[in-house]
């Protein structure tokens, strides 16, 4: 399944990462990669975009883009 | 003084506290400018230790370093040509491995690395064990804590900058990419056999760029290696036997390696605490950026940041008046003085350029608030969140969440300047969202387009005056908006377009020092790239507005008018007992002495202080003192006279002054238009005064005046221009005031827009666009609106309704990123659009 399918509050583990040139390469700057565990903390009050925490920070990515996050809860 | 140079870069990720440990080196030497050609700001400062003098860059806080963006290419190209003896990697030892990723690119770069643990105090905070020297053990170079923020820690990482260049040790760490090694090393062949390339580049570093499929490797091998094509179609049959081999692109097996790397680091040298403490940013986010509090909180700060820029702004640009003020006075003291019916060339123009500088002085004070604010804003972390809140509202116009600040600085509601709106587009990482926020700030409602919209609300919509003001403050945003779109669907298709991808860092309290630096540096760029400019435009407008000039017969007549009002005062001479002291030239004089006397007394309230300057005048020159302060009965008679001599050079110079505006090349160009204007209902008058405005908006009020014969307040602007213009309606100042709304940048707007885009091409299209569009919009609103036999009241709600429509219409459209989604994506209703 992909990140934008889970709801705020739930954890999951990355298991792959579907995109590649700016959208995939900026991903795994930020430290997306296989085996990083992500909680998926709150959407915007505009439900779009939303926060995510993992290895101790939070980034905030759009619905769009966590479609190319495969996870696995 | 230090002998020798030592050149240091300074590195790091965003929010690593990268520019509080370049402040905490190099105190207040430093200087910001920008790198060449591109809008990314460089900083450099420097400082001197065991009589070595450091020049220390600070380079862009960049995540990696690939092509995708301008600070990584910026950063990367500062490594590779400029050989700084060492680079200082900043690193957020709170949140070690995502640092760590870009320390090891840099090592890869193999250049000399200090690696430069700070916001230790965090990373205690929250409860991290870091081992530094088993860091300095694993990655093989200088690992350094420090604690910025608080001022520990820089001595020693001086001492080991100095100290690193005389043990200039290359580390032998490196990454095992695995299965891609073999890759590696076929490509390193052909590239180590190049004599320069080999020298000057990191072979392994070239050859893994290649394998990642790097744009900017391909172009540096494409300008050094003797045979750059053989290499490329090495390096692309390399990544598709990669891809055929494990299924996968090379450059994700590289970035997945790196980070590997980085986990396994952190697990040998770091201490997590075992449990886990939600932090006291994401506690305050549970409210900051909530459905209901979020948006509240937000109006709130950007409603303080108004009411402390604009309006207290406003009201220190009121305090600081005088200061402008004397600079004019200084001026006109200094230059050649005045003359009866013009003044020499020398004094009006050199007047007129104090004039149009101080008048975008006068706004300083406004400025440096705003780019203080801006700086608490971005170092307090709000900014992030900001963009967090909006950015679905603002993508589907074509622009980004943190289009938001710019908005506000360049006036979305009434007052603002779209100089640091302009300015602040600069922390938008998506170019075309970028480019589409340039393009409508001057579209915002800015300071100086309020007094022309006053006096036209005063004169024609004077019974509905504050519903006529709510209708232009808000009708803006409801233009801006659809033109963002539109812009980004047509001209601004192409450029390229970033992921929203955003670290949302801790909350920080911002530090005084640190907003005061960003501000003040912030208002010196302002000030060299501004004011120059606007000083040498002042000139040419001058010359458009002053030329040809009166011709002969008319100024034989003005010349007349000015021989019989002296004719009189020295009739009146004649009978008084200075006969035979003052002569027919002394009346200018007179005058002259009369005026200064007045300006010597400006802002002078203390009783003997005053005494004591017109003893000074009398001083100077008893027989004009009598006249001009009435001593005597001479002085009194005289006095009266000499006033109607004044009335009468007044009347002259300002009818003249009109008359050499309507004649002048901008008044004939206003002539020109009148054919094309009409249908907005602009008559060569008020094409004049918009022409005029093109300098600084605050001219078409000013221009107005003049033309209608009237120098003063606002308000008698407003009669003079309703009896002066017996048929405009309130249809035709609804048509100008939209004009005004969508007017193009004015000339320090217009050069800002040039910085921040870095293409003329661009501000080119901004100030032709805008003409365009304000001239569709205001005819439309004329034609439209007498066709329909609507009034100006009516009219302009009519339009308000369409400007809502085409609103909303345009938010349906979807956007290109939009379409292509839908195109690659199997349709599948997902829940997170339901709103």
């Amino acid at each position: 399944m992909t990140l934008n399918e889970l709801e705020p509050g739930t954890r999951c583990v990355m298991k792959d990462l579907t995109a590649d040139g700016a959208l995939g390469q900026r991903l795994m700057d930020l430290g997306f990669f296989p085996g990083v565990e992500i909680e998926i903390v709150r959407n915007a009050p505009l439900i779009d975009p939303v926060v995510l925490h993992l290895d101790g920070y939070h980034v905030s990515i759009r619905h769009n883009e966590a479609k190319v996050i495969e996870v696995e809860s | 003084m230090g002998s020798k140079n030592l050149l240091v870069a300074l590195a790091g990720q965003p929010n690593c506290g990268k520019s509080t440990v370049f402040n905490m080196l190099t105190g207040a030497r430093q200087h910001v400018a920008n790198y060449p050609g591109v809008t990314v700001e460089k900083k450099a400062g420097t400082f001197s230790f065991d009589d070595i003098r450091v020049e220390l860059v600070d380079l862009p806080g960049t995540y990696s370093l690939t092509s995708y963006s301008m600070e990584e290419r910026v950063a990367r190209d500062f490594l590779l040509g400029d050989d700084p003896g060492v680079v200082v990697d900043v690193a957020d030892a709170s949140n070690l491995k995502r640092n760590l990723y870009l320390t090891l690119q840099l090592m890869e770069m193999e250049v000399p690395i200090i690696l430069n643990l700070n916001m230790m105090d965090v990373a205690e905070r929250r409860g991290q064990k870091i081992d530094v020297a088993k860091l300095e053990d694993c990655l093989g170079i200088p690992v350094v804590p420090t604690k910025a923020k608080k001022g520990e820690g820089g001595k020693a990482l001086k001492a080991r900058i100095i100290d690193s260049v005389a043990t200039s040790r290359k580390s032998a760490f490196k990454i095992d990419y695995g299965v891609l090694e073999p890759y590696i090393s076929e490509l390193e062949g052909p590239l180590a056999e190049d004599p320069v390339l080999c020298v000057q580049y990191p072979v392994r570093w070239f050859a893994i760029k290649l394998l990642e499929g790097d744009a900017g490797a391909v172009e540096l091998l494409e300008r050094t290696h003797s045979e750059a094509d053989r290499v490329v179609v090495l390096a692309e049959s390399c990544r598709e036997r990669i891809q055929e081999e494990t299924g996968s692109a090379a450059e994700r097996h590289i970035a997945f390696a790196r980070h590997g790397e980085c986990a396994r680091i952190t697990r040998e040298a770091v201490i997590l605490p075992t449990e886990k403490r939600r932090s006291l940013s994401d506690r305050a986010d549970k409210y900051v950026c909530s459905r209901i509090f979020g948006p509240i909180i937000l109006i709130g700060i950007l409603l303080l940041l108004y009411e402390v820029s604009i309006v207290f702004g406003n009201w220190l640009a009121l305090q600081a008046w005088p200061v402008w003020g004397s600079l004019e006075r200084f001026a006109a003291d200094v230059l050649p003085q005045a003359g009866f019916m013009s003044d020499p060339l020398l004094r009006s123009l050199g007047l007129w350029v104090v004039k149009s500088t101080t008048a975008i002085l006068n706004y300083l004070p406004i400025f440096f608030l705003l780019f203080g604010l801006i700086a608490v804003l971005e170092d307090s972390g709000y900014m992030p969140r900001m963009a967090f809140i909006l950015d679905r509202l603002f993508r589907r116009f074509g622009l980004h969440g943190q289009s938001t600040l710019p908005m506000i600085l360049g006036g979305v509601y009434v007052g603002g300047c779209a100089i640091p709106g302009v300015m602040a587009t600069k922390a938008i990482p998506d170019e075309r969202a970028r480019l589409a926020t340039i393009m409508i700030i001057p579209m915002m409602n800015c300071l100086a387009k309020v007094p022309l919209y006053l006096i036209l609300i005063g004169a024609y919509f004077a019974d509905t005056g504050g519903i006529a003001l709510f209708f232009i403050a808000t009708v803006t945003l409801f233009m801006a908006l659809p033109v963002a779109k539109l812009l980004s669907l047509t001209v601004l298709r192409k450029r390229p377009s970033a992921p929203f991808i955003m670290e949302m860092p801790p909350y920080h309290i911002p530090t005084i020092s640190g907003v005061l630096r960003r501000a003040f540096e912030r208002v010196w760029l302002f000030l060299k790239k501004i004011v120059t400019v606007v000083a040498a435009v002042a000139v040419v407008v001058y010359v458009l507005i002053n030329y040809p000039g009166l011709t002969a017969n008319r100024e034989a007549h003005y010349q007349q008018m000015q021989d019989t009002a002296v004719t009189a005062f020295m009739k009146d001479v004649q009978k008084t007992g200075l006969k035979g002291e003052l002569t027919a030239n002394e009346v200018l004089p007179i005058i002259l002495f009369g005026e200064s006397l007045k300006h010597a007394k400006i802002g002078v309230k203390d009783k003997d202080k005053a005494a004591a300057i017109n003893l000074e005048f009398k001083v100077k020159n008893p027989v004009y003192y009598s006249v001009v302060k009435r001593v005597g009965k001479d002085g009194k008679k005289l006095n009266k006279s000499l006033k109607k001599v004044i009335k009468v050079r007044k009347k002259i110079r300002r009818e003249a002054r009109a008359e050499r505006f309507e004649t002048s090349f901008l008044g004939t160009m206003g002539r020109a238009l009148e054919p094309v204007t009409q249908w907005a209902g602009f008559n060569w008058r008020i094409n004049i005064a918009l022409l005029s405005a093109f300098a600084a908006k605050e001219n078409s009020a000013a221009t107005l005046g003049s033309i209608y014969g009237i120098d003063g307040s606002e308000k008698s602007v407003q009669e003079s221009m309703k009896a002066g213009e017996t048929g405009f309606t309130p249809l035709h100042a609804l048509a100008l005031m939209l004009f005004m709304a969508l007017y193009p940048p004015c000339v320090p707007t217009s050069i800002m827009v040039r910085h921040q885009s870095n293409s003329t091409k661009w501000m080119l299209f901004s100030i032709v666009y805008q003409t365009l569009l304000g001239l569709f919009v205001a005819s439309l609103v004329f034609t439209g609106g007498r066709l329909l036999g609507l009034t100006g009241f009516q009219t302009m709600w009519t339009f308000y309704g369409l400007c809502v429509a085409t609103t909303l219409g345009m938010a349906m459209i979807p956007t290109p990123e939009e379409k292509e989604t839908v195109s690659t994506t199997t349709v599948k209703p997902c829940k997170e659009n339901c709103s």
